[in-house]
């Protein structure tokens, strides 16, 4: 029960802290469940991160699933689930009441466009921590590579590159493994 | 009406894949068919949405819930896309759980990591560019300066200079995030 609570409080501090979606939400993530309260890795961020892209459901309630089922089961994800909703239920709930003051606000508009440069800057600094444990060889490099291109480019549904990197992964990884063999 | 709320969210978890912003077409879908909310209402939502804490998805179905049938509206609207993907997850948690030492899952988790990372890096990245370049304007004609968010841009590096500063570093995120709130507020870039 304690960790179930424990769960909910720090899933609802992340959904209260995460401006802009589940990308944004990553740096925060790392800092909260990996680095304070180390229930996952990067490197379960990052897997979870590759499958909240590729199945139904959005990012960031997928990987709070994903994170919650890992340290306490079905209930865990259920809480964690629950936890980064509760602040969104709440707040957008007292916008949608009173929207027309919020929305012309200038002041508010000025203070969002600073808090943009923060996300980016903040998902840069987030990439470089997985960087060193997602590309640890030629092969990552290269998946890495195509894949931010492709990405950067052209606006593919992102399933296709999971699915591409999933199978590369599999060939590689055999024939690796018989290399070494 | 609040269970066909759920349904309809429901729906819209199930075959929305990626981001908050997949919900979209299916929330111009819902405005078609039910008229909950009209276009004009969904381009605030998704404002609001982006600008709010919060998950995207989640901040837009809490927001079309909560404007068609106030905060019971919200709430089931909300658990209707949120159902889908705990469902789905668990069961492939479980799944993965038992198949963890398969090659197979080994390789393509060998495969997705460095994908993964690529496609955050790639949302990052184009979050960056739209913030500080404005392609709209360009026409070949016009200076640098109406087309690059020069403002943002200086802030943009000095907010990673002073991220790698040894003071700085372990501060968590939401100080970074209030720091450039009162930086924008100041400066309006």
């Amino acid at each position: 029960m304690q960790v179930l609570l424990d769960l909910f409080i720090t899933f609802a501090k992340i959904g209260a802290i995460t401006f802009g979606g589940g990308y944004a939400m990553l740096p925060i993530l790392q800092r909260e469940v990996v680095e304070k309260k180390q229930w996952v890795t990067n490197e379960d961020v990052m897997d979870y991160y590759a499958i909240g892209q590729t199945t139904p459901g959005i990012i960031a309630i997928n990987t709070a699933t994903f994170i919650g089922q890992k340290t306490k089961g079905t209930f865990g994800g259920i809480a964690a689930t629950l936890g980064v909703v509760f602040p969104s239920l709440i707040i957008i709930s007292i916008i949608a009441y009173f929207l027309n003051a919020v929305s012309d606000s200038a002041l508010l508009s000025s203070a969002f466009s600073g808090i943009r440069v923060s996300v980016y800057i903040l998902i840069l600094q987030a990439v470089l921590k997985l960087w060193k444990k997602a590309v640890i060889d030629r092969v990552g490099l290269i998946i890495f590579t195509i894949v931010f291109l492709l990405a950067v480019i052209t606006s593919y549904s992102p399933v296709y590159f999971v699915v591409f990197a999933g199978v590369l992964g599999v060939i590689s990884f055999r024939f690796l493994n018989k290399a070494v063999k | 009406m609040l269970l066909t709320l759920y349904i309809e969210f429901f729906k819209t978890g199930l075959f929305a894949v990626g981001g908050g912003l997949a919900t979209l077409p299916f929330l111009y879908d819902l405005s078609d068919r039910y008229g909950w909310f009209s276009y004009e209402q969904l381009a605030d939502m998704i404002a609001v949405s982006e600008s709010t804490p919060g998950a995207i998805g989640v901040n837009m179905a809490t927001y079309a819930g909560f404007s068609t049938a106030g905060l019971p509206g919200a709430i089931m609207a909300t658990f209707g896309l949120v159902s889908p993907s705990i469902i789905i997850i668990i069961i492939l948690a479980h799944i993965l759980e038992r198949f963890k030492q398969s090659t197979l899952i080994q390789g393509a988790f060998y495969g997705l990591r460095p994908a993964s990372t690529a496609l955050i890096a790639a949302a990052g990245f184009n979050f960056m560019f739209h913030d500080l370049i404005n392609t709209s304007v360009y026409n070949g004609l016009q200076s640098l300066h109406a087309v690059i968010n020069i403002k943002a841009l200086i802030f943009s590096v000095v907010l990673y200079v002073i991220m790698q500063h040894r003071l700085f570093k372990h501060l968590h995120p939401v100080v970074f995030i209030a720091f450039s709130a009162i930086i924008g507020i100041l400066f309006s870039f």
